[in-house]
């Protein structure tokens, strides 16, 4: 295996010997910073966020744990799976949660109705919601597995462009950038929602 | 101003009125218009074919024979898109550094039938006449190439008489790539096809574009079909008062 | 055996599948006979272009991201050796394993001996093109082990005993009703079957993909995977896919093993933020792919707990020593070249007798194995240049091409052509022997005297009169009739 290495670093060597270093032009939008959690930036996510076919609500904080409520009862979900962090003050009365201590076996997830998340940060251009695994996400395994995600992104977690979340994202946590719900083009490349991840994802956009 | 028509070896061969529609055109316009007989072929075909050695005395002889002009002008954006893009390399890859500083000179003088008239001449409208109703194929090279953009369509969108219409497909090529034609005859023809079905459904009488080569493929698949459309390259149009 | 020389080296012959059994054009006449086939690879790559186009156009800084683009993987080729260390040390130092491969047997032994360590005979795979480059799933049959695609179009291709067509989308070759008979068909012999009574709606054939897979990935213990990035400065890797099934593979499993060509790199975290911006939009014509999923080494508690690298170079070195052909290494694998090309629209991949297939696959599979190998690819085009328009890391395709072609002919004597395009070209060095030549043209008129165009000609111009007339040569040659109007000769 060495000897692999070895080689095909000696290879490398061989073909690119004269080769000189090259300068990247960096002219294209950079992280800016620029209009995190501003109306405009909130109006964008969300459009994107419905042409994906996610279901949204924008809310006020007050409201989250009655919308939550809502959008469960409306989906059936009566078991889900909270993430160490998640806010206990969302969670609703009814539906029975379940803690991911010890962790649970994919079979056992796979028997849940839900996951409710919070997320680390969200892009507004592209309609993205990145999870890190840290507080209220839960490791990777309980937002893929059940069939429905909600997810609880507060306005000032969305910045505009994908620098933006590039720049202050950790890259040695488990990252999973999520757009839509799970969705294929491979039949005629038409998209169809709904395959492998939660097939239907809601997100509760909060404001104010 | 010298200006200096490029034939290209099929105008030559094969279409001299395209030669000669792009001689009276400049004429009319007012230059002095010098045909060197030196001349032949832009080495392009030898090029694509995978014969660089064999078009480097080509390249060598383009730009000996076009040095002393103030323009070159070609009613072709093919052997100009060559000139422009394949002679320099061709030059390095003989290590020749005289030839290159020699073509990269010759080169940037060198402009497609369209580029000369808008941008050196500097109108579009050249004062023709032509009483038809007529869709244009924008060919590969002068569009990606050379980036003509909508020089063609303004020019003939300026010509009294001609009514333009749009080609469905227009940016997709028509299959001809030279020994490509040859080389994969069954895709060149089917993409032929695609392009003749689209021509039709223009309903136009004459399709027209800045290439010979392209409109010999496209007119040879009209004809085989017996299909009424002729093929009429820019230059005749823009030459018809 | 593998033989040490530190020489670059081609992909080697008898493994993989990077060498069709047929010439392009050959291939190509059968594809162009298929129109179930014209026709589905017509309406969906039509679909894409159009939303390729639309979501392009949306980004004000899209030729400024490609500049960055190719600047950024023309940077990792240029230092490959000290990024590839780098990238190592980092995985090594987050709980990975790294493994070099000089070629596909290599690698293909380097998997099977890993899966065959862990006690399993079944493995889940992501899509992966590096997977497909080298045979890994039959190298793994042939151990004994069951590679189970979960990819929706892998899947089709591989129930269906196919080949894949298409970078992105393998099985764009088939249309709805196809693989709704593939699903019936064949679903039940490999697991969970098909619903009966499943219909040719998208969407429930999606969702009978969902049924199928599921089971096996609850159980799976061993994924493997390719990779779209890997970061050299952080030793993070990245897949970029839309189902889950990307997901699934590379969260549930305890074994992870990723096979990923070694210049796939970036150099540093930075540069995610124009590659995530370019192949999406570029690939499915989305802003976003559904989900990207992206890891260093191994976090405890979260995902796979054993991970393993496998870098592989299978040609990649060979195509490094070229100046003229090293651009191709930039290649994201986005297929909007495939998705553009009018020659692949109407022949599909299968012609191009590679994983790799379009404008993309005519420059890298010949540069992978060697020109000779590969000899006809290069002429798959009629240098539209289409593909360069599109590219999100500007490989300049049609130029490479050509540069591709002059090898081709290099490397096959070619006698009856090369004398002929001598001839032409020293008959083009002498004005007055050219100008004699171009009257005999003249000549041809009697070929068509009937009709007034020319119908049949002789080898090899019959290729072209098979389908075009061909005008009738003028009487008089264009320097002729200036000679006789304008003066001196």
């Amino acid at each position: 295996m060495n000897a692999a290495r070895t080689e095909i670093l000696r290879r490398i060597d061989a073909a690119i010997s004269r080769s000189a270093p090259v300068e990247i032009p960096r002219t294209y939008r950079g992280p800016s910073g620029e209009g995190r959690g501003s109306a405009a930036v909130v109006d964008l996510m969300q459009d994107r966020l419905v042409d994906y076919k996610a279901v949204v609500h924008r809310v006020e904080p007050a409201q989250v744990r009655a919308v939550i409520a809502a959008a469960l009862a409306d989906a059936g979900v009566e078991r889900a799976v909270v993430p160490a962090g998640f806010p206990t003050e969302w969670l609703p009365s009814g539906p029975a949660w379940v803690q991911d201590d010890p962790a649970l076996t994919a079979a056992e997830l796979d028997d849940l109705d839900g996951v409710l998340t919070t997320c680390r940060i969200a892009v507004a251009e592209t309609g993205t919601i990145v999870l890190d695994a840290g507080q209220g996400q839960g490791r990777r395994a309980l937002s893929l597995v059940p069939d429905y995600h909600l997810v609880v992104v507060l306005a000032d977690q969305i910045v505009a462009s994908v620098p933006d979340a590039v720049a202050e994202l950790d890259p040695t946590r488990p990252l999973t950038w999520i757009s839509g719900p799970s969705a294929t083009s491979d039949i005629e490349l038409q998209r169809v929602e709904g395959v492998h991840g939660p097939r239907r994802l809601v997100v509760l956009l909060v404001t104010g | 101003m010298r200006v200096a028509l490029f034939i290209t070896c099929l105008v030559d061969a094969m279409f001299p009125q395209v030669g000669k529609a792009t001689v009276g055109l400049l004429e009319r316009l007012g230059y002095d218009v010098d045909v060197p007989l030196q001349q032949t072929c832009c080495g392009q075909m030898h090029t694509n074919t995978g014969y660089p050695d064999q078009a480097l005395p080509l390249v060598r002889q383009f730009a000996d024979v076009f040095a002393g002009y103030d323009a070159v002008v070609a009613p072709s954006g093919s052997c100009v898109g060559s000139v422009r893009h394949q002679h320099a390399g061709l030059a390095s890859r003989a290590g020749d550094a005289g030839l290159r500083r020699q073509v990269d000179a010759v080169a940037a003088r060198t402009y497609e039938l369209s580029e000369f008239l808008i941008d050196v001449h500097g109108t579009a409208d050249v004062g023709a006449y032509y009483p038809h109703r007529v869709t244009y194929h924008p060919t590969c090279h002068s569009l990606r190439l050379l980036q003509v953009g909508d020089r063609p369509h303004r020019l003939l969108r300026a010509v009294r008489g001609l009514e333009l219409v749009d080609l469905p497909g227009a940016e997709t090529c028509c299959g001809f790539g030279g020994t490509f034609a040859l080389k994969n005859a069954d895709v060149s023809a089917a993409m032929l096809a695609d392009k003749v079905e689209a021509v039709i459904s223009t309903g136009a009488g004459v399709c027209s574009a800045g290439d010979s080569s392209c409109l010999m493929h496209i007119g040879g698949g009209l004809s085989r079909g017996d299909l009424p459309v002729r093929t009429v390259h820019l230059a005749e149009i823009l030459a018809s008062t | 055996m593998t033989t040490d020389l530190g020489m670059p080296a081609f992909a080697p012959r008898g493994v993989g599948h990077l060498r069709g059994d047929q010439s392009f054009p050959e291939a190509a006449r059968e594809a162009l006979g298929n129109k179930q086939l014209r026709s589905n690879l017509g309406r969906a790559t039509a679909t894409i272009r159009t939303k390729r186009a639309a979501v392009v156009a949306e980004v004000p800084d899209w030729a400024d991201l490609r500049t960055a683009g190719a600047a950024i993987k023309d940077a990792v080729l240029a230092d490959l050796g000290a990024q590839l260390l780098r990238l190592e040390k980092q995985v090594t130092a987050h709980g990975g394993h790294v493994h070099w491969a000089r070629d596909a047997n290599e690698a293909n032994r380097i998997v099977t001996d890993l899966v065959r360590a862990t006690g399993q005979t079944d493995v889940v795979k992501v899509k992966s093109m590096a997977t497909q480059e080298i045979g890994l799933n039959e190298a793994l049959a042939e151990a004994g082990i069951a590679a189970w695609e979960t990819d929706l179009a892998e899947l089709i291709v591989q129930l269906a005993d196919d080949r894949p067509s298409h970078i992105l989308v393998p099985a764009i070759h088939r249309n709805r009703t196809e693989i709704r008979d593939i699903f019936l068909r064949e679903m039940g012999r490999a697991g969970v079957p098909a619903p009966a009574g499943l219909t040719d709606e998208p969407r429930e054939l999606a969702e009978a993909a969902r049924l199928h897979l599921r089971a096996k990935f609850l159980s799976a213990q061993v994924a493997i995977s390719g990779a779209n990035f890997a970061v050299a400065e952080t030793g993070t890797l990245a897949v970029v896919e839309s189902e889950g099934n990307g997901r699934m593979c590379l969260t549930l499993p305890k074994t992870l093993i990723t096979v990923m060509g070694i210049e796939k790199l970036l150099p540093t975290w930075r540069d995610l933020e124009v590659f995530l911006q370019l192949l999406p939009r570029s690939s499915t014509g989305e802003r976003m792919n559904p989900y990207t999923s992206m890891w260093t080494g191994v976090t405890p508690g979260d995902g796979p707990q054993e991970f393993h690298l496998v870098l592989l170079d299978n040609g990649r070195t060979a195509t490094l020593a070229d100046p003229d052909g090293r651009a191709a290494l930039r290649c994201i694998r986005c297929s909007a070249c495939l998705n553009v090309c009018p020659v692949y629209e109407r022949t599909g991949g299968h012609a191009y007798g590679s994983v790799y297939p379009g404008p993309i696959g005519a420059v890298l599979s010949p540069q992978l194995t060697g020109v000779k190998d590969n000899p006809s690819l290069p002429f798959a085009s009629s240098l539209c240049g289409a593909c360069y328009d599109v590219c999100p890391v500007a490989i300049d395709i049609p130029t490479m091409l050509v540069h591709l072609r002059a090898e081709a002919v290099a490397s096959k004597g070619m006698k009856a052509e090369r004398a002929a395009m001598g001839g032409v070209s020293s008959l083009m060095r002498h004005p007055r022997l050219y100008g004699a030549a171009l009257r005999m043209g003249r000549l041809g008129r009697i070929l068509g005297r009937r009709r007034g165009v020319i119908r049949r000609l002789p080898w090899p111009m019959s290729a072209w009169t098979r389908a075009r007339d061909l005008p009738l040569p003028p009487t008089e040659t264009f320097r002729d009739w200036w000679v006789r109007t304008h003066g001196s000769p």
